[in-house]
Protein backbone atom coordinates (compact mmCIF):
# COMPACT_ATOMS: atom_id res chain seq x y z
CA UNK A 1 0.00 0.00 0.00
CA UNK A 2 1.14 3.38 -0.76
CA UNK A 3 1.92 5.46 1.98
CA UNK A 4 1.27 9.11 -0.27
CA UNK A 5 0.49 11.91 1.89
CA UNK A 6 -1.30 14.78 0.08
CA UNK A 7 2.29 16.35 -0.87
CA UNK A 8 2.84 19.78 -2.80
CA UNK A 9 1.59 20.81 -6.18
CA UNK A 10 2.07 19.20 -9.82
CA UNK A 11 -0.53 21.50 -11.21
CA UNK A 12 -3.40 23.36 -10.21
CA UNK A 13 -6.83 21.77 -12.14
CA UNK A 14 -8.58 24.53 -14.14
CA UNK A 15 -11.92 23.07 -13.68
CA UNK A 16 -14.14 20.44 -11.40
CA UNK A 17 -14.41 18.64 -14.91
CA UNK A 18 -10.56 17.81 -14.26
CA UNK A 19 -11.33 16.15 -10.85
CA UNK A 20 -14.29 14.55 -11.93
CA UNK A 21 -12.44 12.98 -14.66
CA UNK A 22 -9.61 12.01 -11.84
CA UNK A 23 -12.98 11.16 -10.23
CA UNK A 24 -14.15 8.71 -12.85
CA UNK A 25 -10.90 7.72 -13.45
CA UNK A 26 -9.94 6.36 -10.04
CA UNK A 27 -13.28 5.97 -8.45
CA UNK A 28 -12.63 1.72 -9.42
CA UNK A 29 -9.11 1.16 -7.96
CA UNK A 30 -10.03 3.35 -5.16
CA UNK A 31 -12.86 1.44 -4.01
CA UNK A 32 -11.43 -1.79 -4.35
CA UNK A 33 -8.48 -1.31 -2.41
CA UNK A 34 -11.03 -0.17 0.75
CA UNK A 35 -13.24 -2.97 0.05
CA UNK A 36 -10.14 -5.16 0.40
CA UNK A 37 -9.18 -3.10 3.84
CA UNK A 38 -12.81 -2.83 5.49
CA UNK A 39 -14.43 -5.85 3.62
CA UNK A 40 -17.83 -3.86 3.50
CA UNK A 41 -18.58 -1.91 -0.53
CA UNK A 42 -20.96 0.55 1.64
CA UNK A 43 -17.88 1.35 3.50
CA UNK A 44 -15.56 1.67 0.58
CA UNK A 45 -17.79 3.56 -1.68
CA UNK A 46 -18.94 6.30 1.00
CA UNK A 47 -15.53 7.28 2.38
CA UNK A 48 -14.18 6.99 -1.31
CA UNK A 49 -17.03 9.55 -2.22
CA UNK A 50 -15.92 11.64 0.90
CA UNK A 51 -12.51 11.90 0.02
CA UNK A 52 -13.41 13.18 -3.35
CA UNK A 53 -15.59 15.35 -1.87
CA UNK A 54 -12.39 17.00 0.06
CA UNK A 55 -10.67 16.54 -3.30
CA UNK A 56 -12.83 18.98 -4.74
CA UNK A 57 -12.48 21.45 -2.15
CA UNK A 58 -8.69 21.22 -1.77
CA UNK A 59 -7.25 20.78 -4.99
CA UNK A 60 -8.37 24.57 -7.06
CA UNK A 61 -6.62 25.85 -4.52
CA UNK A 62 -3.63 23.33 -3.56
CA UNK A 63 -3.41 21.69 -6.82
CA UNK A 64 -3.01 17.89 -7.44
CA UNK A 65 -1.02 15.99 -5.33
CA UNK A 66 1.85 13.93 -7.10
CA UNK A 67 -0.45 10.81 -7.33
CA UNK A 68 -3.81 11.61 -6.73
CA UNK A 69 -5.48 7.99 -6.38
CA UNK A 70 -3.69 7.19 -3.82
CA UNK A 71 -4.18 10.27 -1.95
CA UNK A 72 -7.88 9.48 -2.53
CA UNK A 73 -7.07 5.98 -1.55
CA UNK A 74 -5.39 7.22 1.76
CA UNK A 75 -7.75 10.01 2.65
CA UNK A 76 -10.48 7.69 2.02
CA UNK A 77 -9.24 5.47 4.68
CA UNK A 78 -8.15 7.36 6.99
CA UNK A 79 -11.56 8.85 7.34
CA UNK A 80 -13.16 5.54 7.19
CA UNK A 81 -10.91 4.48 10.13
CA UNK A 82 -12.19 7.86 12.06
CA UNK A 83 -15.83 7.52 11.49
CA UNK A 84 -15.76 3.87 12.23
CA UNK A 85 -13.76 4.52 15.56
CA UNK A 86 -16.20 7.18 16.41
CA UNK A 87 -19.10 4.29 16.13
CA UNK A 88 -17.74 1.57 16.98
CA UNK A 89 -17.17 3.31 20.67
CA UNK A 90 -21.15 3.89 20.80
CA UNK A 91 -21.47 -0.25 20.51
CA UNK A 92 -22.00 -0.22 16.65
CA UNK A 93 -21.13 -3.82 16.11
CA UNK A 94 -20.93 -3.58 12.45
CA UNK A 95 -18.22 -0.87 12.69
CA UNK A 96 -16.22 -2.82 15.02
CA UNK A 97 -16.34 -5.98 12.78
CA UNK A 98 -15.43 -3.35 9.96
CA UNK A 99 -12.30 -2.26 12.37
CA UNK A 100 -11.72 -5.73 12.89
CA UNK A 101 -11.22 -6.63 9.68
CA UNK A 102 -9.41 -3.50 8.67
CA UNK A 103 -6.80 -4.44 11.17
CA UNK A 104 -5.70 -8.35 10.22
CA UNK A 105 -6.34 -6.71 6.44
CA UNK A 106 -3.40 -3.94 7.70
CA UNK A 107 -1.46 -6.56 9.21
CA UNK A 108 -1.29 -8.74 5.99
CA UNK A 109 -0.22 -6.02 4.47
CA UNK A 110 2.41 -5.01 6.90
CA UNK A 111 4.03 -8.58 6.29
CA UNK A 112 4.09 -7.87 2.81
CA UNK A 113 4.93 -4.71 2.36
CA UNK A 114 8.03 -6.15 4.68
CA UNK A 115 8.85 -8.95 1.84
CA UNK A 116 8.36 -6.27 -0.56
CA UNK A 117 11.04 -4.40 1.39
CA UNK A 118 13.48 -7.06 1.82
CA UNK A 119 13.53 -7.34 -1.76
CA UNK A 120 11.09 -11.04 -1.54
CA UNK A 121 8.78 -10.33 -3.44
CA UNK A 122 7.94 -8.03 -6.42
CA UNK A 123 8.72 -4.20 -6.82
CA UNK A 124 4.44 -3.68 -7.93
CA UNK A 125 2.36 -5.30 -5.08
CA UNK A 126 0.51 -8.11 -6.93
CA UNK A 127 -2.44 -7.42 -3.54
CA UNK A 128 -3.14 -3.99 -5.04
CA UNK A 129 -2.65 -4.46 -8.42
CA UNK A 130 -5.51 -7.58 -8.26
CA UNK A 131 -7.95 -5.39 -5.78
CA UNK A 132 -10.11 -4.34 -8.92
CA UNK A 133 -9.94 -7.72 -10.38
CA UNK A 134 -11.20 -9.40 -7.52
CA UNK A 135 -14.18 -6.67 -7.54
CA UNK A 136 -14.94 -7.47 -10.62
CA UNK A 137 -15.65 -10.87 -10.11
CA UNK A 138 -17.96 -10.26 -7.26
CA UNK A 139 -19.75 -7.88 -9.03
CA UNK A 140 -19.86 -10.69 -12.02
CA UNK A 141 -20.52 -13.74 -9.37
CA UNK A 142 -22.85 -15.77 -10.70
CA UNK A 143 -25.56 -16.05 -7.42
CA UNK A 144 -25.86 -12.07 -8.86
CA UNK A 145 -28.65 -11.91 -11.70
CA UNK A 146 -27.40 -10.35 -14.56
CA UNK A 147 -28.66 -6.49 -14.60
CA UNK A 148 -27.57 -6.51 -11.21
CA UNK A 149 -23.75 -7.89 -12.28
CA UNK A 150 -24.04 -4.60 -15.26
CA UNK A 151 -25.22 -2.01 -12.78
CA UNK A 152 -22.33 -2.99 -10.00
CA UNK A 153 -19.62 -3.13 -12.91
CA UNK A 154 -20.70 -0.05 -14.11
CA UNK A 155 -21.25 1.49 -10.51
CA UNK A 156 -18.23 0.28 -8.67
CA UNK A 157 -15.79 -0.44 -11.23
CA UNK A 158 -16.64 2.16 -14.04
CA UNK A 159 -17.43 5.24 -11.21
CA UNK A 160 -20.56 5.73 -13.12
CA UNK A 161 -23.52 7.21 -10.59
CA UNK A 162 -26.86 5.71 -10.54
CA UNK A 163 -28.72 8.13 -12.57
CA UNK A 164 -26.12 7.98 -14.56
CA UNK A 165 -26.94 3.69 -15.35
CA UNK A 166 -31.05 4.27 -15.24
CA UNK A 167 -30.36 6.75 -18.04
CA UNK A 168 -28.52 4.25 -19.99
CA UNK A 169 -30.31 1.75 -19.66
CA UNK A 170 -33.92 3.42 -19.50
CA UNK A 171 -35.00 1.94 -16.33
CA UNK A 172 -36.52 5.01 -13.52
CA UNK A 173 -33.38 6.28 -10.83
CA UNK A 174 -35.56 4.39 -8.09
CA UNK A 175 -35.89 0.58 -9.76
CA UNK A 176 -31.97 1.15 -10.65
CA UNK A 177 -31.06 2.21 -7.04
CA UNK A 178 -33.04 -0.43 -5.93
CA UNK A 179 -31.43 -2.92 -8.13
CA UNK A 180 -28.46 -2.23 -6.43
CA UNK A 181 -28.85 -1.81 -2.73
CA UNK A 182 -30.20 -5.12 -3.26
CA UNK A 183 -27.36 -6.27 -5.17
CA UNK A 184 -25.28 -4.83 -2.29
CA UNK A 185 -27.59 -6.92 0.69
CA UNK A 186 -27.01 -9.86 -1.11
CA UNK A 187 -23.32 -9.41 -1.52
CA UNK A 188 -22.77 -8.84 2.13
CA UNK A 189 -25.97 -11.03 3.97
CA UNK A 190 -24.57 -14.23 1.54
CA UNK A 191 -20.69 -13.26 1.79
CA UNK A 192 -20.43 -13.67 -1.76
CA UNK A 193 -16.62 -13.27 -1.78
CA UNK A 194 -14.02 -10.99 -2.79
CA UNK A 195 -11.35 -12.64 -4.47
CA UNK A 196 -10.43 -13.89 -7.92
CA UNK A 197 -11.71 -17.84 -8.71
CA UNK A 198 -9.10 -20.85 -8.94
CA UNK A 199 -8.12 -22.76 -11.83
CA UNK A 200 -11.06 -24.82 -11.88
CA UNK A 201 -14.16 -22.27 -11.80
CA UNK A 202 -11.94 -19.29 -13.61
CA UNK A 203 -13.05 -20.45 -17.11
CA UNK A 204 -16.91 -20.15 -16.38
CA UNK A 205 -16.40 -17.40 -14.22
CA UNK A 206 -14.28 -14.92 -16.34
CA UNK A 207 -17.07 -15.71 -19.10
CA UNK A 208 -19.99 -14.18 -16.98
CA UNK A 209 -17.26 -11.20 -16.47
CA UNK A 210 -16.52 -10.84 -20.20
CA UNK A 211 -20.78 -11.16 -21.23
CA UNK A 212 -21.40 -8.46 -18.41
CA UNK A 213 -18.69 -6.30 -19.70
CA UNK A 214 -19.78 -7.27 -23.88
CA UNK A 215 -23.42 -6.76 -22.92
CA UNK A 216 -22.51 -3.20 -21.47
CA UNK A 217 -20.34 -2.29 -25.25
CA UNK A 218 -23.19 -3.84 -26.52
CA UNK A 219 -26.24 -1.65 -25.06
CA UNK A 220 -23.96 1.02 -26.51
CA UNK A 221 -23.92 0.32 -29.96
CA UNK A 222 -26.94 -0.97 -30.24
CA UNK A 223 -28.86 1.87 -28.80
CA UNK A 224 -32.43 0.81 -28.20
CA UNK A 225 -32.79 4.25 -27.60
CA UNK A 226 -32.35 7.41 -25.58
CA UNK A 227 -29.29 10.01 -25.45
CA UNK A 228 -26.57 9.34 -27.59
CA UNK A 229 -24.48 10.94 -24.79
CA UNK A 230 -24.93 8.23 -22.57
CA UNK A 231 -24.83 5.92 -25.06
CA UNK A 232 -21.35 6.86 -26.46
CA UNK A 233 -20.39 6.44 -22.52
CA UNK A 234 -21.22 2.98 -22.15
CA UNK A 235 -19.08 1.85 -25.53
CA UNK A 236 -15.90 4.17 -23.84
CA UNK A 237 -16.74 2.47 -20.47
CA UNK A 238 -16.33 -0.98 -21.90
CA UNK A 239 -13.81 -1.07 -23.98
CA UNK A 240 -11.92 0.84 -20.06
CA UNK A 241 -13.33 -2.23 -18.96
CA UNK A 242 -12.23 -4.39 -20.98
CA UNK A 243 -8.51 -2.74 -21.24
CA UNK A 244 -8.55 -3.41 -17.55
CA UNK A 245 -9.08 -6.74 -17.40
CA UNK A 246 -6.50 -6.88 -20.54
CA UNK A 247 -4.29 -5.45 -17.63
CA UNK A 248 -4.80 -7.67 -15.21
CA UNK A 249 -4.61 -10.91 -17.23
CA UNK A 250 -2.63 -10.75 -19.81
CA UNK A 251 -2.58 -14.54 -20.24
CA UNK A 252 -6.16 -15.20 -21.00
CA UNK A 253 -6.83 -15.13 -24.74
CA UNK A 254 -10.50 -14.40 -24.45
CA UNK A 255 -10.28 -11.09 -22.78
CA UNK A 256 -7.41 -9.98 -25.45
CA UNK A 257 -10.19 -11.19 -27.89
CA UNK A 258 -12.90 -8.94 -26.36
CA UNK A 259 -10.87 -6.03 -26.22
CA UNK A 260 -9.97 -6.50 -30.09
CA UNK A 261 -13.75 -7.10 -30.36
CA UNK A 262 -14.28 -4.15 -29.05
CA UNK A 263 -12.42 -2.13 -30.65
CA UNK A 264 -12.46 -3.51 -34.20
CA UNK A 265 -16.41 -2.60 -33.50
CA UNK A 266 -15.75 0.56 -32.73
CA UNK A 267 -13.86 1.75 -35.05
CA UNK A 268 -16.91 2.09 -37.63
CA UNK A 269 -19.07 3.97 -35.13
CA UNK A 270 -18.74 7.12 -36.79
CA UNK A 271 -19.49 5.40 -40.65
CA UNK A 272 -22.70 3.42 -38.66
CA UNK A 273 -25.10 5.79 -38.76
CA UNK A 274 -25.95 8.11 -42.14
CA UNK A 275 -26.51 11.83 -41.91
CA UNK A 276 -30.24 11.07 -41.98
CA UNK A 277 -30.17 8.87 -38.86
CA UNK A 278 -30.22 5.73 -40.27
CA UNK A 279 -28.39 2.41 -40.32
CA UNK A 280 -25.65 2.24 -42.44
CA UNK A 281 -24.92 -1.60 -43.51
CA UNK A 282 -21.52 -2.56 -43.71
CA UNK A 283 -20.69 -2.61 -47.83
CA UNK A 284 -22.33 0.73 -47.73
CA UNK A 285 -20.05 2.69 -44.74
CA UNK A 286 -17.73 5.51 -45.86
CA UNK A 287 -14.45 3.48 -44.86
CA UNK A 288 -12.53 6.82 -44.64
CA UNK A 289 -14.72 7.42 -41.56
CA UNK A 290 -13.39 4.17 -40.17
CA UNK A 291 -11.20 5.03 -37.15
CA UNK A 292 -7.63 3.73 -37.94
CA UNK A 293 -6.25 3.86 -34.59
CA UNK A 294 -8.57 1.66 -33.04
CA UNK A 295 -8.11 -0.75 -36.22
CA UNK A 296 -4.65 -1.21 -35.89
CA UNK A 297 -4.62 -1.59 -32.14
CA UNK A 298 -7.79 -4.61 -32.73
CA UNK A 299 -5.80 -6.17 -35.32
CA UNK A 300 -2.48 -6.32 -33.27
CA UNK A 301 -4.24 -7.88 -30.43
CA UNK A 302 -5.95 -10.14 -33.25
CA UNK A 303 -2.90 -11.39 -34.15
CA UNK A 304 -1.18 -11.40 -30.99
CA UNK A 305 -4.10 -14.20 -30.28
CA UNK A 306 -3.73 -16.00 -33.68
CA UNK A 307 0.08 -16.73 -32.49
CA UNK A 308 -1.54 -17.97 -29.47
CA UNK A 309 -3.60 -20.38 -31.46
CA UNK A 310 -5.88 -21.09 -28.10
CA UNK A 311 -8.99 -19.49 -30.30
CA UNK A 312 -12.73 -18.67 -28.64
CA UNK A 313 -15.31 -17.04 -29.64
CA UNK A 314 -14.44 -13.22 -28.65
CA UNK A 315 -11.00 -14.10 -30.60
CA UNK A 316 -12.90 -15.45 -33.76
CA UNK A 317 -15.40 -13.01 -33.76
CA UNK A 318 -12.46 -9.91 -33.41
CA UNK A 319 -11.04 -11.55 -36.74
CA UNK A 320 -13.77 -11.73 -38.59
CA UNK A 321 -14.13 -8.14 -37.78
CA UNK A 322 -10.35 -7.83 -38.49
CA UNK A 323 -10.65 -9.30 -42.05
CA UNK A 324 -13.30 -6.55 -42.67
CA UNK A 325 -11.32 -3.77 -41.25
CA UNK A 326 -8.63 -5.04 -43.83
CA UNK A 327 -10.98 -4.42 -46.86
CA UNK A 328 -10.65 -1.13 -48.65
CA UNK A 329 -13.89 -1.50 -50.18
CA UNK A 330 -16.81 -3.89 -49.72
CA UNK A 331 -15.86 -5.88 -52.85
CA UNK A 332 -12.14 -6.55 -52.02
CA UNK A 333 -13.65 -8.35 -48.38
CA UNK A 334 -12.41 -11.73 -48.73
CA UNK A 335 -15.70 -13.53 -48.12
CA UNK A 336 -13.88 -17.09 -47.67
CA UNK A 337 -12.08 -16.47 -45.12
CA UNK A 338 -14.87 -14.85 -42.90
CA UNK A 339 -17.14 -17.82 -43.83
CA UNK A 340 -13.98 -20.36 -42.63
CA UNK A 341 -14.19 -17.91 -39.28
CA UNK A 342 -17.98 -18.23 -38.94
CA UNK A 343 -17.29 -22.26 -39.42
CA UNK A 344 -14.87 -22.11 -36.63
CA UNK A 345 -17.67 -19.71 -34.36
CA UNK A 346 -20.42 -22.08 -35.08
CA UNK A 347 -17.77 -25.32 -33.69
CA UNK A 348 -17.09 -23.37 -30.69
CA UNK A 349 -20.53 -21.42 -30.04
CA UNK A 350 -23.42 -23.42 -31.82
CA UNK A 351 -25.74 -21.09 -31.82
CA UNK A 352 -28.72 -19.96 -34.09
CA UNK A 353 -27.42 -16.48 -34.37
CA UNK A 354 -23.98 -17.56 -35.26
CA UNK A 355 -25.48 -19.79 -38.15
CA UNK A 356 -27.54 -16.55 -39.31
CA UNK A 357 -24.28 -14.70 -39.80
CA UNK A 358 -22.64 -17.53 -41.21
CA UNK A 359 -25.30 -17.87 -43.69
CA UNK A 360 -24.98 -13.81 -44.54
CA UNK A 361 -21.23 -14.92 -45.23
CA UNK A 362 -22.31 -17.95 -47.31
CA UNK A 363 -24.13 -16.16 -49.75
CA UNK A 364 -21.70 -13.88 -50.52
CA UNK A 365 -19.14 -16.32 -51.55
CA UNK A 366 -21.76 -19.28 -53.04
CA UNK A 367 -24.21 -16.93 -54.03
CA UNK A 368 -27.91 -15.27 -52.58
CA UNK A 369 -29.80 -18.60 -53.01
CA UNK A 370 -26.98 -20.96 -50.84
CA UNK A 371 -27.39 -18.11 -48.21
CA UNK A 372 -30.96 -18.29 -48.79
CA UNK A 373 -31.17 -21.86 -48.03
CA UNK A 374 -29.31 -21.88 -45.03
CA UNK A 375 -31.19 -19.27 -43.92
CA UNK A 376 -34.35 -21.09 -44.25
CA UNK A 377 -33.03 -24.21 -42.43
CA UNK A 378 -32.75 -21.46 -39.07
CA UNK A 379 -35.65 -21.08 -36.25
CA UNK A 380 -35.46 -17.45 -35.56
CA UNK A 381 -38.81 -16.22 -36.36
CA UNK A 382 -39.26 -12.87 -34.69
CA UNK A 383 -35.35 -11.71 -34.38
CA UNK A 384 -35.26 -8.96 -36.80
CA UNK A 385 -31.36 -9.27 -38.22
CA UNK A 386 -32.98 -12.84 -39.45
CA UNK A 387 -35.87 -11.32 -41.16
CA UNK A 388 -33.61 -8.36 -42.50
CA UNK A 389 -31.30 -11.00 -44.12
CA UNK A 390 -34.08 -13.40 -46.03
CA UNK A 391 -35.50 -10.26 -47.61
CA UNK A 392 -32.28 -8.93 -48.71
CA UNK A 393 -31.47 -12.25 -50.04
CA UNK A 394 -34.80 -12.64 -51.61
CA UNK A 395 -35.10 -8.81 -53.35
CA UNK A 396 -30.86 -10.28 -54.41
CA UNK A 397 -32.85 -13.43 -56.37
CA UNK A 398 -35.21 -11.37 -58.11
CA UNK A 399 -38.12 -11.82 -55.33
CA UNK A 400 -38.85 -8.42 -54.18
CA UNK A 401 -42.39 -9.00 -53.72
CA UNK A 402 -41.69 -11.59 -51.39
CA UNK A 403 -39.37 -9.53 -49.48
CA UNK A 404 -42.05 -6.58 -48.42
CA UNK A 405 -43.65 -8.57 -45.61
CA UNK A 406 -39.97 -10.19 -44.65
CA UNK A 407 -38.80 -5.94 -44.36
CA UNK A 408 -42.77 -5.44 -42.43
CA UNK A 409 -41.74 -8.55 -40.12
CA UNK A 410 -37.79 -7.13 -39.23
CA UNK A 411 -39.92 -3.83 -38.29
CA UNK A 412 -42.48 -5.41 -36.42
CA UNK A 413 -39.80 -6.45 -34.22
CA UNK A 414 -37.16 -3.55 -33.33
CA UNK A 415 -37.52 -0.64 -31.69
CA UNK A 416 -34.11 1.26 -33.14
CA UNK A 417 -34.95 4.54 -34.40
CA UNK A 418 -31.75 4.13 -36.97
CA UNK A 419 -32.67 -0.47 -37.67
CA UNK A 420 -36.29 1.46 -38.61
CA UNK A 421 -35.44 4.04 -40.90
CA UNK A 422 -33.00 1.68 -42.77
CA UNK A 423 -35.82 -1.02 -42.89
CA UNK A 424 -38.11 1.71 -44.06
CA UNK A 425 -36.30 2.36 -46.87
CA UNK A 426 -35.44 -1.29 -47.98
CA UNK A 427 -38.85 -1.69 -47.73
CA UNK A 428 -40.13 0.93 -50.38
CA UNK A 429 -37.47 0.03 -52.60
CA UNK A 430 -38.45 -3.43 -52.66
CA UNK A 431 -42.35 -2.58 -52.84
CA UNK A 432 -40.50 -0.18 -55.47
CA UNK A 433 -38.87 -3.04 -57.46
CA UNK A 434 -42.01 -5.46 -57.21
CA UNK A 435 -43.79 -2.91 -58.84
CA UNK B 1 -18.19 -17.53 8.83
CA UNK B 2 -21.60 -17.72 7.81
CA UNK B 3 -24.45 -20.41 8.42
CA UNK B 4 -26.40 -21.05 5.40
CA UNK B 5 -29.36 -22.94 5.05
CA UNK B 6 -29.63 -25.35 2.04
CA UNK B 7 -33.35 -25.82 1.26
CA UNK B 8 -34.15 -29.16 -1.17
CA UNK B 9 -37.23 -28.46 -2.96
CA UNK B 10 -39.42 -31.01 -3.22
CA UNK B 11 -41.94 -31.94 -6.21
CA UNK B 12 -44.03 -34.64 -5.32
CA UNK B 13 -45.41 -35.23 -8.99
CA UNK B 14 -41.90 -36.41 -10.29
CA UNK B 15 -41.17 -39.65 -8.11
CA UNK B 16 -37.84 -41.52 -8.00
CA UNK B 17 -37.84 -44.86 -9.11
CA UNK B 18 -36.89 -47.15 -5.71
CA UNK B 19 -33.81 -48.27 -7.50
CA UNK B 20 -32.66 -44.25 -7.52
CA UNK B 21 -34.07 -43.49 -4.09
CA UNK B 22 -32.52 -45.75 -2.64
CA UNK B 23 -29.17 -44.79 -4.44
CA UNK B 24 -29.78 -41.34 -3.62
CA UNK B 25 -30.09 -42.09 0.23
CA UNK B 26 -26.86 -43.20 -0.05
CA UNK B 27 -25.62 -40.58 -1.57
CA UNK B 28 -26.89 -38.41 0.48
CA UNK B 29 -25.52 -39.93 3.50
CA UNK B 30 -21.99 -39.87 1.94
CA UNK B 31 -22.57 -36.04 1.61
CA UNK B 32 -23.77 -35.94 5.56
CA UNK B 33 -20.23 -37.85 6.68
CA UNK B 34 -17.76 -35.47 4.53
CA UNK B 35 -20.03 -32.32 5.72
CA UNK B 36 -19.59 -33.72 9.56
CA UNK B 37 -15.64 -34.86 9.11
CA UNK B 38 -14.95 -30.93 7.71
CA UNK B 39 -16.83 -29.18 10.24
CA UNK B 40 -19.54 -28.05 8.16
CA UNK B 41 -22.79 -29.57 9.38
CA UNK B 42 -24.51 -27.95 11.68
CA UNK B 43 -27.83 -29.85 11.41
CA UNK B 44 -29.55 -31.90 9.29
CA UNK B 45 -33.17 -33.51 8.10
CA UNK B 46 -35.64 -34.86 5.49
CA UNK B 47 -39.04 -34.03 6.35
CA UNK B 48 -42.17 -35.93 5.97
CA UNK B 49 -44.91 -34.77 3.42
CA UNK B 50 -46.86 -31.32 3.27
CA UNK B 51 -49.56 -33.49 4.05
CA UNK B 52 -48.62 -34.01 7.33
CA UNK B 53 -48.34 -30.51 7.99
CA UNK B 54 -50.29 -28.13 10.57
CA UNK B 55 -50.44 -24.55 10.03
CA UNK B 56 -50.69 -22.28 13.53
CA UNK B 57 -51.24 -18.63 13.01
CA UNK B 58 -53.47 -15.79 14.63
CA UNK B 59 -56.45 -14.78 13.31
CA UNK B 60 -58.37 -11.86 15.78
CA UNK B 61 -56.35 -12.33 18.42
CA UNK B 62 -56.94 -16.20 18.49
CA UNK B 63 -54.75 -18.84 18.07
CA UNK B 64 -56.40 -21.00 15.23
CA UNK B 65 -54.87 -24.38 14.18
CA UNK B 66 -55.81 -25.65 10.69
CA UNK B 67 -54.83 -28.55 8.57
CA UNK B 68 -52.13 -28.56 5.86
CA UNK B 69 -49.23 -27.12 4.35
CA UNK B 70 -48.86 -23.08 4.58
CA UNK B 71 -48.97 -22.54 0.53
CA UNK B 72 -50.17 -25.02 -1.51
CA UNK B 73 -47.69 -24.83 -4.13
CA UNK B 74 -46.37 -27.34 -6.48
CA UNK B 75 -42.98 -27.35 -5.01
CA UNK B 76 -42.49 -27.92 -0.70
CA UNK B 77 -39.63 -28.01 1.52
CA UNK B 78 -38.79 -31.64 1.01
CA UNK B 79 -35.61 -31.24 3.74
CA UNK B 80 -32.75 -28.82 4.43
CA UNK B 81 -29.13 -28.62 5.85
CA UNK B 82 -27.83 -25.85 8.07
CA UNK B 83 -23.80 -26.08 7.12
CA UNK B 84 -21.20 -23.24 8.29
CA UNK B 85 -18.75 -22.20 5.36
CA UNK B 86 -16.30 -19.39 4.97
CA UNK B 87 -18.03 -17.65 1.73
CA UNK B 88 -20.97 -17.91 -0.42
CA UNK B 89 -18.67 -20.16 -2.66
CA UNK B 90 -17.93 -22.74 -0.13
CA UNK B 91 -21.90 -22.69 0.60
CA UNK B 92 -22.57 -23.45 -3.23
CA UNK B 93 -19.89 -26.35 -3.42
CA UNK B 94 -21.80 -28.08 -0.82
CA UNK B 95 -24.72 -27.10 -2.31
CA UNK B 96 -23.61 -28.46 -5.41
CA UNK B 97 -22.90 -31.50 -3.66
CA UNK B 98 -26.41 -31.52 -2.09
CA UNK B 99 -28.55 -31.50 -5.19
CA UNK B 100 -26.38 -34.03 -7.03
CA UNK B 101 -27.07 -36.32 -4.05
CA UNK B 102 -30.64 -35.77 -3.35
CA UNK B 103 -31.86 -35.34 -7.28
CA UNK B 104 -33.69 -32.30 -6.10
CA UNK B 105 -32.94 -28.12 -6.81
CA UNK B 106 -31.47 -26.64 -3.79
CA UNK B 107 -31.88 -23.05 -2.80
CA UNK B 108 -28.83 -21.82 -0.70
CA UNK B 109 -29.72 -18.50 2.34
CA UNK B 110 -27.82 -16.96 4.61
CA UNK B 111 -29.02 -17.04 8.17
CA UNK B 112 -28.94 -13.52 9.74
CA UNK B 113 -25.52 -12.97 12.33
CA UNK B 114 -26.44 -14.08 15.47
Amino acid sequence: MSKARPVPVSAVPDSAGDIEGHFRREYGRCVATLVRFFGDIDIAEEAVQEAFTIAVDRWPASGFPPNPGAWITTTAKNRAIDHLRREASREDKHAQAALIYARDEQNTQDETDEDTAHGTKEQVDPVVQDDRLRLIFTCCHPALARTAQVALTLRLLGGLQTPEIARAFLVPEATMAQRIVRAKRKIKAAAIPYRVPGDAELPDRLDAVLSVVYLIFNEGYVASDGGALVRDDLCAEAIRLARLLAELMPDEPEVLGLLALLLLTQSRRAARIGQDGSLVLLPDQDRSLWDRELIAEGQRLVRACLRRNMPGPYQIQAAINAVHSDAIDAAQTDWSQILRLYDQLLGCAPTQVVALNRAVALAEVDGPSAGLAAVDELDLVGYHPYHAARADLLVRLGQAAAAVPEYEAALAATANSAERRFLEQRKLKAAGLAG
Amino acid sequence: MTQYLLAVHHDEQIPLSPEDMQQSFKDVDAVNSEMQATGAWVFAGGLHPPSTATVVRVTDGKVVTTDGPFAETKEQLGGFWIIEAADLDAALEWAAKATVACRLPVEVRPFEAA
